[in-house]
C-alpha cells in the first residue's frame, strides 16, 4: 500500500512547500508514488489521516503547538520541511526582543491581545524523525530523503562542513574574491552542495551548525575580514538564534 | 429580486491560496450583515527583525518574507538600499534585474493560473486531479513553470530566496552557453503559450464588475517592473518617495490586516491594476492575447485578473527573447559592486506579481538599519477583496450555497493572495 503522505505548513514563507512544487519534471512521479492526503498551497484536503508528515514552518504561537501535537500523534513519521522547521531560521531573530517589545512596537496598545510565543524549531516541541534543513530546501534534498523513506533507507544527513562540498565543487573561496563577502561555511552543516558560494556569494549559515563548531576561529575571521564583532555575532545567529548552540556565542 | 434567507459561510483555512485565511460571509434574512478575508497566518515581525542589522542583511532577511515573490522583496530592498546609498546601479545590471523580474513574474502567474485558479474552472480539487482528464494540460503546464524556475536560477543562482542578487551588481553571471539554451527553449514556449491562450478561450470567467481604482507603477516608455513612480486610474500621479500618500494604511478592526485605501474606500494592484494602468506600453504579441481573451481597458471584473497574468507572461516570454539577445550580442561582463557607504533613508519599489510593493528603510552613521517599512500588494488589495465580496454577494444571493461558496473562493484566489507576505507584521487572530 502506498504511504499517505501530508504537507502542513505553520510560520514560514511557504517556499519550502513551493520548491517541492517546483519539482517540475518529477512531481507527477512523486504523486504517482504515494497518496498525497493534504497539501494546502495546491490542492483541496482529500483525507485527514497520514503517515508520513512533512512539516513546515517555526512555532510561534501557542496554537500551533497544538495543531503539531497533533500531527506528531497522527504520523509514523515526521518530517522538518526547511530551515524554520529545522532551526527556527529568521523567525527567531525576534527572540532576541522580548516578545512584549516585539508586539508593541508593531501593533501598539493593541498588543495585548495576539497569541505569539519566542519562535522554535518543530523539534523544541515534537519528536522529529528526519531534516530538511536549507532555507529553502533544495529540491535535490527533497528527493534524495523522499527515495530514502521510500526505500526504506537511512536518509543523508551529513555533519561536516559547507566548506568541503565547496572545495569539491572546485568553488573560489569568496574570502579570496575581494566582494565583501562573509561566509560562514566553516561553522555550517554541508548538505547543499555549496549552493551560495558556487555563485559567488558568501554562505549565510541557513542550515544550522555542525557539532562542535569553532565558533571562536570563525568571529576570528570575520573580524579579520573588517566585519565588527558584533555584527559578525548576529549575522551567525541570523539563521539560527533557536539553536541552544548559539546561546554560547557572545 | 432578493431572498430573504439566512445565510452563513466559513471557509476556514481556504485552499490554494499562499498562506492562512478563512472567508466569513453572514446573511441575516436577505441583508449582508458580513463579508471578510480573515488573515489568520502568524505574524513575523519583519520590520522588527530588521532593526540593528546592518544594512546588507536586509535582502536576505526580507526576500524570506515570500517564498512565491522572494525575488520581488529581494528587488525592492535593494532598490531601497540604493536609494539610501545614492547608488545608480549599471545599465547591465538594470538589465538583468528585469530579466529576472520576467522569470518571477512568469513563474508565479503560471503557476496561479494553472495549478491555483485553473481547478476551479475545471471542477476539480487540485491540478493533480486533472491529470487523468487533461494530462497535456498538466504536463504544459509543469514545462512552462519549469522554464520560468530555470531562466530565474539562471539568473539568481535560486528563485526562492535568491543568492547572486546584490547591492550594485551581481554575485555571478550566465554563461553565453546558458543563455543561447535558456532563448531557445524560451522561443519554442511561444507554441505553449498558443495553447494556454486556446484553452483560457474556453474557460468561463464569472461575469462580475465592480469599479475601484486601480494603482501601478508607471514609466513612459515601458511597461514598468522595478522602476518608476506611482499612477491611479483615477488620474493621480506621485513620485515613489510619496508612497505613503497613496497606501494610507489604518488599522480595521475585524481583520488584524491593517487595509489601505487613496481616492476611493479601496484600490486594486496586481496584473489587472498594471493591464489598466499601462496597457498601451504592452508588447504588440501580449495585446493581441488580450484582444483574444476580451481583456480590453478599463477592465473591472476582478475574476480577469487572471487573464491579465497570461497576458503579461507573453509580454515577459516576449521581453525576454529580447534581452537575452542583447546580453548575447554584447556579452556580459564581471562588474565591480564597491559601495561607499552614507547613512540615510532610502525607498523601493517593485512591480511584484501580486501588485506594487514598497520598501523603506532609514540607515544610521554606523551602516545599522534603525527604522524599516514593508507594504505588501495581499495588504493593498484586502480591502478591496472585500467590497468586492459585499458587492457580490447580493447579485449571487438566490444561488445555492455551494455555488456562493465557490464563486467567492474564485474571486480571492483570481487576486492570487500571498498571504505569508500580508501578515509580515499584520495580524493575528485575537485570542479573547
Amino acid at each position: 500500500m502506498k504511504p499517505k503522505v501530508g504537507f502542513f505548513s505553520f510560520t514560514s514563507c511557504e517556499g519550502c512547500q513551493l520548491q517541492v512544487l517546483n519539482l517540475e519534471e518529477q512531481l507527477l512521479d512523486i504523486a504517482g508514488a504515494v497518496d498525497l492526503v493534504t497539501f494546502r498551497e495546491a490542492m483541496d484536503p482529500i483525507d485527514r489521516d497520514y503517515d508520513i508528515a512533512f512539516v513546515e514552518g517555526s512555532i510561534s504561537r501557542e496554537s500551533e503547538k497544538v495543531v503539531l501535537e497533533e500531527i506528531r500523534s497522527k504520523a509514523d513519521v515526521v518530517v522538518a520541511l526547511g530551515a524554520c522547521a529545522a532551526s527556527g531560521c529568521v523567525n527567531a531573530i525576534k527572540n532576541h526582543f522580548t516578545s512584549e517589545e516585539n508586539l508593541r512596537e508593531v501593533y501598539g496598545e493593541s498588543a495585548r491581545y495576539y497569541d505569539t510565543i519566542d519562535a522554535r524549531p518543530i523539534d523544541a516541541v515534537v519528536a522529529v524523525d528526519y531534516y530538511l534543513r536549507t532555507c529553502p530546501i533544495t529540491r535535490e534534498e527533497f528527493l534524495r530523503l523522499f527515495t530514502s523513506l521510500l526505500l526504506a533507507r537511512r536518509p543523508y544527513d551529513p555533519n561536516f562542513a559547507v566548506c568541503v562540498e565547496c572545495r569539491l565543487a572546485e568553488n573560489i573561496c569568496v574570502y579570496d574574491t575581494d566582494e565583501g563577502e562573509f561566509c560562514m561555511g566553516p561553522v555550517t552543516r554541508a548538505g547543499c552542495g555549496a549552493l551560495c558560494p558556487g555563485f559567488g556569494s558568501a554562505c549565510i549559515g541557513c542550515r544550522g551548525f555542525i557539532e562542535q563548531a569553532n565558533f571562536e576561529s570563525m568571529l576570528q575571521v570575520m573580524e579579520d575580514y573588517g566585519m565588527p564583532r558584533e555584527d559578525a555575532v548576529n549575522r551567525l545567529k541570523m539563521f539560527n538564534a533557536a539553536l541552544p548552540e548559539a546561546e554560547g556565542v557572545k | 429580486m432578493a431572498t430573504k434567507r439566512d445565510l452563513n459561510i466559513n471557509v476556514h483555512h481556504m485552499t490554494r491560496v499562499e498562506g492562512h485565511g478563512n472567508i466569513v460571509v453572514d446573511v441575516k434574512n436577505g441583508e449582508l450583515k458580513k463579508a471578510e478575508l480573515e488573515i489568520v497566518e502568524s505574524p513575523r515581525f519583519f520590520e522588527s527583525l530588521l532593526r540593528g542589522r546592518p544594512w546588507d542583511e536586509a535582502p536576505y532577511i526580507t526576500s524570506r518574507i515570500c517564498g512565491i515573490c522572494a525575488v520581488g522583496h529581494a528587488q525592492a530592498s535593494i532598490n531601497a538600499l540604493e536609494d539610501a546609498l545614492g547608488v545608480t546601479p549599471s545599465e547591465q545590471t538594470v538589465k538583468l534585474r528585469k530579466l529576472l523580474f520576467n522569470a518571477e513574474t512568469m513563474q508565479s502567474h503560471w503557476l496561479h493560473v494553472f495549478f491555483l485558479a485553473a481547478p476551479d474552472f475545471f471542477g476539480a480539487g487540485s491540478a493533480l486531479e486533472l491529470v487523468g482528464d487533461k494530462p497535456e494540460v498538466v504536463r504544459m503546464a509543469l514545462r512552462l513553470k519549469k522554464l520560468a524556475n530555470d531562466l530565474g536560477d539562471m539568473i539568481a543562482g535560486r528563485k526562492v530566496h535568491p543568492i547572486a542578487m546584490k547591492v550594485n551588481g551581481f554575485s555571478s553571471l550566465p554563461s553565453p552557453a546558458e543563455l543561447e539554451d535558456m532563448r531557445r527553449r524560451l522561443v519554442e514556449a511561444r507554441e505553449d503559450m498558443v495553447a494556454t491562450v486556446d484553452l483560457l478561450k474556453s474557460v468561463d470567467i464569472p461575469d462580475f464588475s465592480r469599479e475601484t481604482e486601480y494603482v501601478a507603477l508607471r514609466l513612459e516608455d515601458e511597461y514598468a517592473w522595478i522602476d518608476g513612480g506611482i499612477r491611479t486610474s483615477d488620474g493621480f500621479d506621485y513620485d515613489l518617495k510619496d508612497y505613503r500618500r497613496v497606501t494610507n494604511e489604518r488599522a480595521v478592526p475585524h481583520s488584524t490586516a491593517k487595509h489601505t485605501a487613496h481616492n476611493r474606500e479601496s484600490y486594486m494592484v496586481g496584473a489587472l491594476a498594471r493591464y489598466n494602468v499601462n496597457h498601451a506600453l504592452l508588447r504588440p504579441e501580449a495585446e493581441a492575447v488580450a484582444s483574444a481573451l476580451g481583456l480590453e481597458p478599463m477592465c473591472t471584473n476582478p475574476y480577469m485578473n487572471s487573464v491579465a497574468q497570461v497576458v503579461e507572461t507573453v509580454h515577459c516570454l516576449e521581453n525576454s527573447v529580447d534581452l537575452i539577445d542583447e546580453f548575447l550580442g554584447e556579452g556580459l561582463e564581471h562588474e565591480p559592486r564597491d559601495v561607499e557607504f552614507r547613512p540615510g533613508r532610502g525607498v523601493g519599489a517593485a512591480e511584484v506579481p501580486r501588485g506594487v510593493l514598497f520598501h523603506e528603510y532609514e540607515i544610521d552613521e554606523t551602516g545599522h538599519i534603525t527604522e524599516a517599512n514593508c507594504i505588501i500588494p495581499t495588504g493593498q488589495n484586502l480591502a478591496n477583496i472585500e467590497a468586492d465580496m459585499r458587492a457580490l454577494v447580493p447579485e449571487i444571493i438566490d444561488r445555492d450555497k455551494g455555488e456562493i461558496t465557490l464563486l467567492l473562493e474564485m474571486l480571492v484566489r483570481a487576486y492570487d493572495p500571498c498571504i505569508s507576505c500580508s501578515t509580515h507584521l499584520l495580524d493575528v487572530e485575537f485570542v479573547d
